[in-house]
């Protein structure tokens, strides 16, 4: 025990080792604040929730610190609501019944590009009688373009960006474009300044009331950007981190105490068992794990725990039990086992007190190595359609993006950013591996 | 990789066997090629059967034979008029009846453990009867033409990834042994972690940047649409669209491979007859053909069949973000359209490939290592 920590004290020497380790610890530490900051039925909450859940965030929005790098500011989300700003209503009584409701939402806008859609949600309080309703849109210089007028419902929404009539009014540009556009530049930009919106209600009842949400929907959203149905990706990113760990991890112990036990038995027992071990890890070598698993997911479940147990069980008698059966068969003929067996010791005594722990050492880096195969596994099975149905995780990310033509629209944050946290999974855990291979296996050392 | 440290052990087993009669070369490779194709034989048999065992688990396989049975007859009398004038009562009865029949003559009412190699003997000759919803191009729902007909993309693409990534690690890792130390040698060591990501992972980025932002080379497909009518034209199409899946393959493997066997090269090279060979005088080409790389290629083609299985997983992924026209993008597709009989048919056709994958790397090993013999084979085991 002490010579296997004396040998860990060796990682100092090796840089790609350290950078490793800080790699694992900061995905860790990205594991352990995810599982803190959202519980797990909140992520799988908002992971799956319709698009009433992410109403206010735009699709396809860029993490927020692109705009760093562009010389132009892009839009963010701009909300306006009755609701948090009192002010911003007037009712003036006409009759004792009929009374005229004015919404005034202002808003400044100074940023270099068009916002991405713009929508209105409306509430109501009536007992029968539906309020009629007016829009207005003033630009900062003054011009005013009549949207709309219609009676609308206790919950109703107008959706300006899909408004087809007011498209054609505009010149055939789409309203959220044309509505902010300056009308004296060659290229199409935006109008800088204060825009407003107002809404002039009719309502026909004693009590009656109306509340108005505009929502100007940017093109930049939190750190990781938004996905198609207005997802905050960084919910998947932060939660696929534990799911990518915990599957890795325990995919990576599961083969390997099995295999290793399986190795041991075979090689202490030599014979039949021996040969029995070796001839079902030539089936499985060529049994085709990833569409036998495909087959698993289709027809029965497409649970994550489901396909990893599946995983480990076809994982048994994997090809590396040969390279295992290699080094038990030295450890098989040393002095230690001898005297193992002039005390009287059992077979099963043996291969767990005596050649297991002797192996164990040289596994390490195999193990450390193994464990990021496993992450990609799981998101090669996500880049399949058999995703976790539950969970939010990478490879999620990354079959939407795919799914979606990201990198033909030129989404390219959405490939990116789960890409980016898979590969340095898969770094950081290979070469801290990689290293601990060199000193642990001391004739690679030497080269 | 898993395949990291890759077993070397095989070449001393071999060694230490007990000296045989001598045989001619050829008479040698034969023996050896005739009784790995017997256990291969054997071993595709029983990984097939397992398949089957998996897929059946939920009786899934069942039902799949029984609602084609129930679909076969069902059209046969819907084509027959002289079933049109039965009343409906009766001409359900008869239905369930020849069902009944139709289920006892392919044996379908044994028990399971006979019923089960029935299945076995219509997976292995790919009689996997229809397809629920795909079709193969010709339009035939036939599994095994929907499978077939997308057998030559997939070849294409592996067969020609595989060649470069064998003679291409090879001379590199040759070449690295020779350079020893050098910054292109510690480059490589550096970059063998990134293995850790699979072709597709890599295929992503490469799409990115040479059709997204250069675009300069396609974004997926085999072919531009519409094909080009002429062979040379067409074939420039395909060659132009295979070199990204193609290096997206190279690059989740070449590192590790070129790595692995470099390691092999400088063991190798340490030996005794080496510096005997050098202290000859022999000339450096001289000395790596004749003393280093014959007696490490068992080991390398050993570690080659392991990354090469490791591939033909990364295949289907690979072929889904390509577009490319082959078997893997038919899994997915299958996935799609739960069409099980294709899904349960393409395990079938993998196990084959892997299979035989493995008997031409066995066969490789044969021809270039003298010391493999029939007999030696057998005292192995």
């Amino acid at each position: 025990m002490r010579e296997l920590l004396s040998r860990f004290k060796d990682i100092r020497e090796y840089p790609s080792a350290i950078i490793g380790i800080v790699i694992i610890l900061f995905l860790i530490g990205l594991a352990l604040y995810a599982l803190i900051s959202i519980p797990y039925s909140e992520a799988v909450r908002l992971w799956r929730g319709a698009e009433a859940m992410w109403i206010e965030n735009p699709r396809n929005a860029r993490p927020i610190w692109m705009d760093w790098f562009t010389p132009a500011s892009l839009p963010r989300t701009i909300i306006r609501d009755t609701k948090d700003d009192p002010g911003a209503k007037e009712i003036i009584p006409l009759t004792d019944e009929l009374s005229e409701i004015i919404v005034t939402l202002s808003f400044d806008y100074q940023y270099d590009d068009f916002p991405r859609e713009i929508s209105l949600f409306l509430t109501a309080e009536y007992e029968d009688n539906r309020p009629f309703v007016t829009f207005l849109w003033r630009t900062p210089d003054g011009r005013e373009y009549e949207l709309r007028d219609q009676s609308i419902s206790r919950e109703d929404a107008y959706r300006i960006s899909q408004d087809e009539r007011l498209r054609r009014q505009l010149g055939g540009i789409l309203p959220h474009t044309g509505l902010f556009m300056d009308p004296n530049a060659e290229q199409p930009t935006p109008l800088k300044g204060e825009y407003e919106l107002v809404i002039e209600g009719l309502v026909f009842e004693e009590g009656a009331d109306l509340d108005v949400r505009m929502i100007a929907y940017g093109r930049i959203h939190g750190i990781a950007g938004t996905d198609h149905r207005r997802r905050d990706i960084s919910v998947a990113l932060l939660w696929g981190t534990p799911v990518a760990l915990a599957f890795g991890f325990l995919a990576a112990v599961g083969t390997t105490i099995l295999t290793m036990i399986i190795a041991a038995t075979g090689s202490w027992y030599r014979k039949w068992v021996d040969g029995l071990i070796q001839r079902i890890t030539e089936v499985v070598m060529i049994l085709p794990i990833l569409p036998i698993l495909v087959m698993i997911g289709t027809m029965y479940s497409r649970s994550i725990w489901v396909l990893l147990g599946a995983i480990i069980l076809l994982g048994l008698f994997s090809a590396v039990i040969k390279i295992y059966r290699a080094m038990f068969i030295q450890v098989r003929e040393s002095p230690f086992i001898e005297a193992a067996r002039a005390y009287g010791a059992s077979g099963p005594r043996i291969i767990f007190r005596y050649m297991i722990p002797r192996i164990i050492p040289m596994l390490i880096p195999q193990f450390v190595i193994l464990i990021p195969t496993y992450v990609f596994l799981e998101a090669t099975l996500a880049m399949l359609g058999l995703a976790d149905p539950l969970l939010p995780t990478w490879g999620k990310v990354l079959y939407d993006a795919q799914h979606q033509g990201a990198l033909y629209m030129g989404h390219y944050y959405w490939v990116l950013l789960p890409s980016f946290l898979l590969i340095i999974t898969g770094l950081g855990f290979s070469m801290l591996g990689f290293a601990l291979d060199r000193i642990f296996n001391p004739r690679l050392r030497r080269l | 990789m898993p395949e990291m440290q890759v077993d070397t052990s095989k070449t001393v087993e071999i060694s230490n066997k007990k000296p045989g009669k001598p045989q001619s070369n050829f008479s040698r490779v034969l023996k050896y090629f005739l009784l790995r194709i017997v256990a291969l034989i054997i071993t595709v048999i029983i990984g097939v059967y397992i398949a089957i065992l998996i897929a059946n688990m939920g009786g899934a396989v069942d039902d799949i034979r029984k609602a084609q049975i129930r679909e076969q007859i069902g059209m046969q009398m819907m084509g027959d008029p002289a079933f049109m004038e039965i009343p409906a009562e009766r001409r359900r009865e008869l239905m369930r009846e020849m069902e009944e029949i139709e289920f006892r003559r392919l044996g379908l009412d044994t028990p399971f453990p006979i019923r089960s190699f029935i299945y076995l003997r219509e997976a292995l000759t790919l009689n996997l009867g229809r397809a629920e919803r795909m079709t193969s191009d010709s339009g035939s729902r036939q599994v095994r033409l929907v499978i077939l007909e997308r057998l030559a993309p997939t070849m294409l693409l592996m067969v020609t990834s595989f060649l470069i990534l064998f003679f291409g690690a090879l001379f590199f890792a040759l070449f690295l042994s020779r350079r020893y130390g050098s910054f292109l040698d510690k480059a490589v060591i550096a970059l063998a972690p990134t293995s850790a990501a699979p072709a597709w992972f890599y295929g992503i980025f490469l799409i990115l940047i040479f059709a997204a932002v250069l675009r300069v080379l396609p974004f997926g497909r085999m072919v531009t649409a519409p094909p080009p009518p002429d062979t040379f034209s067409y074939a420039l199409s395909v060659l132009r669209h295979l070199i990204l899946p193609v290096a997206a393959i190279l690059s989740s493997a070449i590192f590790i491979v070129t790595y692995n066997w470099r390691t092999y090269f400088l063991i190798y090279s340490s030996d005794d007859y080496v510096e005997m060979a050098k202290a000859k005088g022999l000339t450096s080409g001289l000395i790596e053909r004749r003393y280093v790389l014959r007696p490490t290629l068992p080991a390398i083609v050993t570690s080659f069949a392991l990354s090469l299985i490791t591939q033909w997983m990364g295949n289907i992924t690979l072929e889904l973000i390509f577009n490319w026209p082959g078997i893997g993008r038919l899994v997915f597709q299958a996935i799609g359209l739960y069409d099980s009989p294709v899904i349960i048919g393409t395990v079938v056709v993998y196990a084959y490939l892997l299979a035989i994958t493995v008997f031409a790397l066995d066969i490789i090993y044969a021809i270039i290592d003298p010391r493999v013999k029939v007999g030696a084979e057998e005292a192995r085991r």
